[in-house]
């Protein structure tokens, strides 16, 4: 079986190479075609837009909320259908929008930033993104059925659990996270390997690039946090379904169980998202600043600490259940040192401006306005983080106002910034410099004017989650308020879909490298070939197209009739083989309707675990079988 | 941007073994998140007991026959897994052959066994909040053991076709033996758990 093949790339001149490695490389065209692509580029793109269509939902959502608060006693929407779209806006923000679209354009760009032509795993990252659909799908499909889950994006027990919670509304919010926990940890393990496995080589682990570490570090934490919440869901489930009693006090179960488990993995959860943010805003403040970022090393380990401390703090959001006081100053003092990382990658990325030369382009504005909102969110945090303080606004609009300073100001504006970077990667062509202006001083404008007030309003009193109030509390003028500039910041996001769309038609032709940044990611044409490079990249510095200007340093020798790329040593990323890269397959699409019908079936009955894991057994074996290709040879 | 080739990796071998394989890393990757998972279980199992007035909760202590012979089972198992490894370093096709065979029945012995673990356990899974926790335990343990033996047989299967003497098939056995290895070592603080914390 060891039947070597015959062309390599170096027999061949570039036009000849490109023509061969595209053959060997494509998605073929087509519905199956479509089905059975395993091109991270393609992948990546879908995951991105299927995010991209949660947000705008989910904003639906939060514009009806707003429609119904802008007045006292409005009848716009009912209490239960309240219920379920401030749980479907939470649930639907946080695991089909925030987590899925930072991991997305993880798989879309990691294995471009580190130099390889797809992306550890290519099938699993296929089926991972059926999954997330699926678990999206019915989540929205339930919710129109009027079977939305309406108990909160945390689903405490005992309201989530048999005796309050009739009916099947909470066991579709359980099993939505099986479906897209199961995706986010898929993409991570692929991730996790790209980066160890898979960097071009020289790439040592001090010359990976930072929104690369990000998402690294990110992968680990769900890795381990994930668990958590599969654990807790699965509990539930259970309770539900085949009457166990973890949750159940009455018999020997606990409430406060399922809040333990569910903030081992929420907290953490919110440096699942932030991470990869700050990865964003580290890349484009050093190629809009036009100089290397300052204190690289400082900036990966405050990555990794955070990361850390992530895990040591998920107490405080259950300050006031009553915990040990000992238990709850560990708590406090955890969350307050997590500010310290926080605090040392804002002053390097000021010191990189100071130093830099600035050009204030769209990119650059969201991350300016990033870190102006965050601090005023990390600041409200440092404030609930003390039991005290906490114990007065729990429940309040004051903790629905911090989270969406940390969350929007410190994950969403990175995001969009990231995307006017990278957008011109993607599809060639540049969004609308003008447009870029008006969507971030829209966004940023109607944001702070959305959910400043909230703050007062929460010092007042107002709890979160009811869906009206009485004229007679002093609510009213700030709730008008909020609700009007609502309007500006969803203006904003209307601006930036409008220049989304029309830009990937008519925008302006952007060519490899429009910012001059200094990552592999731009060595290669936009958007890039299906092969990603002509020739692998053989790196020198931290910023190789900075250090080298006339050509890019590669490496020779692939075969270009199949599926190569180099596999390096995790450290110092030394070649150590040409590895193969499977092909297109239909099977993790088959794989993820049979583990999709077995899922959703136990909602219903716990008998699908046994019948459903036949299709999925058989098409997993239909997945793994060789099928006589080029790559499987060695 | 123009190229300039520095190095030829025509010579490097066309697939890496060991920790120069992605699927490796992957297996350990997959095997850090389910340690995660049992860790959580047991650390439900074990924060359900710090909040009971009795433990085992009103229910006999599990025999402990069923659940030791499977130990034994599994950790005998570890021997001819061992050999499994060294045949595939070696490629040894035929001997890996016998050797999976035999895996493939030390999977299934187990399973036999744990037949009778479940009602060994003395109480049902909707009893009570301890009869929840070990029953689910050993549920998700007992997965772990079926997803593996599947792994096995699929294995054996294909190292009797033409596809079986491959460079990557003798990867996957090993990866299969490294997970196996995975299988028996989750089991131990599992078994600790279940059968000795309420006779301590």
């Amino acid at each position: 079986m060891t039947q070597r093949p015959t062309t390599t790339d170096a027999d061949l001149d570039n036009s000849v190479l490109a023509d061969r490695l595209e053959r060997t490389w494509r998605t073929p065209k087509g519905f199956w075609g479509a089905l059975s692509t395993v091109d991270h580029k393609i992948i990546g793109r879908r995951y991105i837009i299927t995010a991209f269509v949660f947000l705008a939902l989910g904003g639906i959502l939060a514009a009806l909320m707003r429609l119904q608060l802008a007045q006292p006693e409005a009848r716009v929407i009912g209490p239960d259908r309240y219920n379920q779209i401030f749980t479907m806006h939470g649930t639907n923000m946080m695991f089909l929008f925030a987590v899925p679209v930072m991991e997305a354009i993880g798989v879309y760009l990691v294995p471009l930033m580190v130099g390889t032509r797809n992306i550890a795993f290519p099938r699993l990252n296929a089926f991972s993104y059926w999954m997330f659909l699926a678990g999206g799908a019915l989540l929205w499909i339930a919710f129109a059925l009027d079977m939305g889950p309406d108990v909160g994006w945390f689903a405490y027990v005992p309201l989530s659990g048999p005796q309050y919670g009739a009916g099947k509304r909470a066991d579709i919010w359980a099993q939505m996270i099986t479906f897209t926990e199961v995706s986010a940890l898929a993409v991570s393990v692929e991730i996790i390997v790209t980066v160890f496995k898979q960097r071009a080589p020289g790439m040592s682990l001090d010359r990976i690039p930072l929104f690369v570490w990000s998402l690294l570090v990110t992968s680990f934490l769900v890795v381990v946090a994930m668990p958590s919440i599969m654990i807790a869901s699965t509990c539930l489930i259970l309770d539900r379904l085949i009457g166990t009693h973890f949750f159940n006090p009455a018999e020997g179960g606990d409430v406060l169980l399922w809040q333990h488990l569910f903030w081992f993995f929420g907290h953490p959860e919110v440096y699942i998202i932030f991470l990869p943010a700050v990865g964003m805003v580290s890349t484009i403040v050093a190629t809009f600043a036009r100089r290397p970022v300052f204190g690289y090393l400082a900036l990966v380990m405050a990555l990794i600490a955070t990361g850390i401390l992530a895990f040591g703090l998920w107490v405080h959001h259950m300050f006031v259940a009553g915990l040990p006081r000992l238990g709850e100053s560990f708590f406090t003092a955890s969350s307050m040192a997590i500010a310290i990382p926080a605090g040392i990658q804002i002053f390097c990325w000021l010191a990189t401006l100071w130093d830099g030369r600035p050009s204030f382009k769209t990119p650059l504005l969201f991350v300016i306005g990033f870190i102006v909102t965050f601090v005023i969110g990390g600041m409200t945090g440092v404030m609930v983080a003390s039991v005290p303080i906490d114990t007065q606004v729990h429940d309040t609009y004051f903790v629905v106002a911090h989270f969406h300073y940390v969350l929007v100001g410190g994950a969403v504006f990175p995001l969009l910034g990231a995307i006017y970077y990278w957008y011109p990667k993607i599809t060639g062509r540049m969004l609308s410099e003008r447009l870029g202006q008006w969507a971030f001083w829209l966004v940023f404008v109607g944001f702070n004017l959305t959910f400043f007030p909230m703050h007062i309003l929460g010092l007042q009193g107002m709890p979160r989650r009811v869906y009206t109030y009485q004229p007679e509390m002093p609510w009213h003028g700030l709730n008008l308020f909020v609700s009007i500039s609502s309007l500006i910041l969803m203006s904003g996001f209307l601006v930036f879909f409008i220049d989304v769309i029309h830009s990937a038609r008519r925008g302006l032709p952007a060519g490899p490298n429009p910012w001059a940044a200094p990552t592999l990611e731009w060595a290669t044409s936009s958007p890039p070939p299906s092969y990603n490079f002509l020739r692998l990249p053989i790196v020198r510095g931290s910023n190789p197209l900075w250090e080298e200007t006339e050509s890019l340093t590669v490496g020779g020798g692939l075969s270009v009739d199949r599926r190569e790329f180099i596999v390096s040593s995790v450290v110092e990323a030394r070649p150590e083989a040409r590895e193969t890269s499977p092909g297109d397959s239909i099977w993790p699409f088959w794989t993820a309707i049979a583990s999709s019908v077995m899922l959703t079936w136990s909602i219903f009955s716990p008998w699908a675990v046994v019948w459903g894991s036949i299709p999925v057994a058989i098409a997993l074996v239909g997945w793994f079988w060789p099928k006589g290709t080029p790559e499987e040879e060695a | 941007m123009k190229e300039r080739v520095v190095a030829d990796f025509s010579k490097l071998p066309l697939h890496g073994l060991g920790n120069a394989s992605a699927t490796w890393w992957g297996t350990l990757a997959f095997m850090l998140i389910e340690g995660t998972g049992f860790a959580l279980i047991i650390a439900v199992y074990l924060y359900l007991m710090s909040l009971a007035p009795v433990w085992p909760l009103n229910a006999a202590r599990p025999e402990i026959l069923p659940g030791t012979i499977v130990t034994l089972l599994l950790v005998a198992s570890l021997v001819p897994n061992y050999l499994v490894s060294r045949w595939a370093q070696q490629q040894d096709l035929r001997k890996i052959r016998i050797g999976l065979i035999v895996m493939t029945v030390l999977g299934f012995a187990p399973l036999v066994v744990r037949f009778f673990e479940f009602p060994a356990l003395n109480i049902n899974w909707d009893s009570n909040a301890y009869g929840s926790v070990v029953w689910t335990m050993l549920g998700l343990h007992t997965t772990h053991i079926i997803t593996d033996l599947a792994d096995t047989v699929v294995l054996a299967a294909l190292m009797f076709t033409r596809n079986g003497d491959n460079r990557r098939r003798y990867g996957d056995v090993q990866d299969n033996v490294m997970y196996w290895n995975f299988v028996v070592l989750a089991w131990l603080p599992i078994y600790g758990c279940i059968y000795w914390i309420p006779r301590l």
